[in-house]
């Protein structure tokens, strides 16, 4: 849908452009910074691995760490959050919606307050508060409403309701028309639920950098130490290394979004 | 298994696994976050409203919150509404290169700004070059002013192309045809049709920005906001009580706003992302 007429917009093209620079040239930047021998000489100095090398050696392990995660936080999202999504879509009561205003409000906190109530409430559980799953677990907190928010606007649909109707009155139980017939129906919304759990989870700092201790560190963690105590090449390259392991990510999952879209939309 | 025959239990045992994780892994730890202040008397609390250090670094985050805001509103509207009406091409790749920044961590935000203003930035070589001496502004309120609008604008852009596009044209052509000039063109059809997105998309922007940590702390900054208060009062002084009077105080201003602007838009907050 494009306008019949294209009138000139000189303020609007200038400022377009800005934002560009602004938003596209610092990417630029830390990409080539990452490559070159030595930043303050610049492209003058020669383009090296060495310094992605280097990343790899000392922080290589928080690639897998973060994506591990991420994936976790994606299946625990989905097992808690789509069941949850449909008891809210389907009710109307007072309570159901105090409810859904309370999963929230991890989201409209800031995470900083998550993690010290999660660290004062379990910092003591030894075992845990040093494993995994206590960023896991600040994670799904926080991810959480996405995820019910995403999957709940889709079980509303009017159409759902007479299938749910058709199927039970045809005999199936519970879990037979909630697996056969319900989740099928909310697919794509389950796929963009993923697509946006996927994205936090991985980019998250905020709550990760208190939770996490020396032997459980993310790639953000990491990046903050690089940025903090190596070298500008270090810390760039470590930013092409989240880029390279994001983007691709990003492609794919968007790009199985909208197989998924096409083939089951209705 | 006769109680999934009924509606009611059916109900129950889907909201059962996200309500008891949420209860135990929010509701309880952050109830002990409430009431760990009230330990000592409540003077926590009190303190936070009268220290000079706490006062000033909730002004500092609240301006600079505020700023930012309006700054990355104003500038996101106008990317937006051009990107909605003009088509050309790689006009979807530059869309998608802007909204990019929403997928980074504020860490990485906050080193972009180093790469450009930092000591060894690329101004200060320019500077430099021109014989200024080498200028730095990442460590300072411009640096932090600038990360947190690199790091807004995404949404910003993204939400205002998408309600630009669904825009009536007709409206502008006709206002146009009655000779509206630019400026009254701006005022009395854009700003009145993209009100509700401004609505939304500035609470979301400002509950973010006052909860940023990760661009703060990576341009460790001369100018301190609240998350860093929180962070160096619970790190460096053990100071558990003050850390989470302080929490609880940016948590409720935060929601507040996210709450307010729901009410008046009907957005919700689950589109946020913190950075």
């Amino acid at each position: 849908m494009k306008p019949p007429r294209v009138h000139r917009a000189p303020i609007l093209f200038t400022v377009t452009v800005l934002v560009a620079l602004f938003m596209i040239g610092p990417m630029l930047v830390s990409i080539l910074a990452g490559l070159v021998q030595n930043y303050s000489v610049g492209i003058a100095s020669g383009f090296t691995l060495r310094w992605l090398d280097e990343v790899w050696s000392v922080y290589g392990s928080t690639v897998g760490a973060s994506i591990g995660l991420a994936l976790a936080c994606v299946v625990c999202t989905i097992v808690m959050g789509v069941p949850c999504a449909y008891a809210l879509a389907r009710s109307r009561s007072r309570a159901a919606r105090a409810f859904e205003e309370l999963i929230t409000l991890p989201v409209a906190v800031p995470g900083l307050a998550t993690a010290l109530a999660l660290i004062l409430a379990y910092g003591g559980t030894t075992t845990f508060r040093q494993s995994f799953a206590f960023i896991l677990v600040g994670h799904v907190v926080f991810t959480l409403p996405f995820m019910v928010r995403t999957v709940s606007s889709a079980f509303q649909r009017h159409d759902l309701l007479a299938m749910e109707e058709a199927a039970r009155t045809l005999g199936a139980s519970f879990p037979q028309r909630f697996l056969g017939v319900l989740v099928p129906a909310v697919l794509p919304s389950i796929v963009a639920g993923t697509l946006m759990v996927f994205t936090l989870s991985i980019g998250e700092f905020n709550l990760t950098w208190m939770l996490h201790t020396p032997l459980t560190r993310t790639l953000p963690v990491g990046l903050a130490d690089s940025y903090a105590s190596m070298r500008i090449e270090i810390g760039s390259a470590y930013t092409l290394v989240f880029f390279i392991v994001i983007l691709p990510t990003l492609w794919i999952l968007q790009a199985a979004s909208s197989f998924v879209q096409k083939r089951y939309a209705t | 298994m006769f109680a999934l025959n009924n509606r009611r239990g059916v109900m129950l045992a889907c909201l059962a696994p996200a309500a008891a994780f949420f209860f135990a892994f929010w509701l309880l730890p952050f109830a002990r976050l409430i009431t760990l202040p009230a330990e000592q008397g409540w003077s926590a609390y009190f303190d936070i409203l009268t220290e000079r250090r706490y006062v000033a670094s909730m002004f500092n985050t609240l301006v600079l919150s505020i700023i930012v805001t309006v700054a990355t509103l104003v500038i996101g509207a106008a990317t937006g509404v051009y990107l909605a009406r003009h088509d050309f091409r790689g006009r979807s790749a530059l869309l998608s290169l802007l909204t990019l920044p929403l997928a980074f961590p504020g860490v990485i935000v906050g080193f972009f700004v180093i790469l450009l203003g930092g000591r060894q930035g690329l101004i200060a070589d320019l500077s430099h070059a021109m014989g200024f001496g080498r200028v730095t502004f990442a460590y300072g309120l411009l640096g932090l002013f600038l990360a947190y609008v690199y790091f807004s604008l995404p949404r910003a852009i993204a939400s205002y192309t998408a309600a630009a596009e669904a825009v009536d044209m007709q409206l502008e052509e006709a206002a146009r045809m009655l000779g509206a000039s630019r400026w009254h063109l701006t005022r009395d059809v854009w700003i009145p049709q993209l009100a509700p997105t401004t609505v939304a998309c500035g609470a979301i922007i400002f509950a973010t920005a006052m909860g940023a940590f990760g661009t703060a702390f990576t341009l460790a900054s001369k100018v301190e906001v609240v998350p860093i208060t929180i962070y160096n009062e619970f790190t460096n002084y053990a100071n558990f009580a003050t850390a989470a009077a302080l929490s609880i105080a940016l948590g409720i201003i935060t929601w507040a706003v996210l709450f307010a602007a729901r009410m008046v838009s009907g957005a919700s907050p689950a589109n946020q992302e913190a950075k």
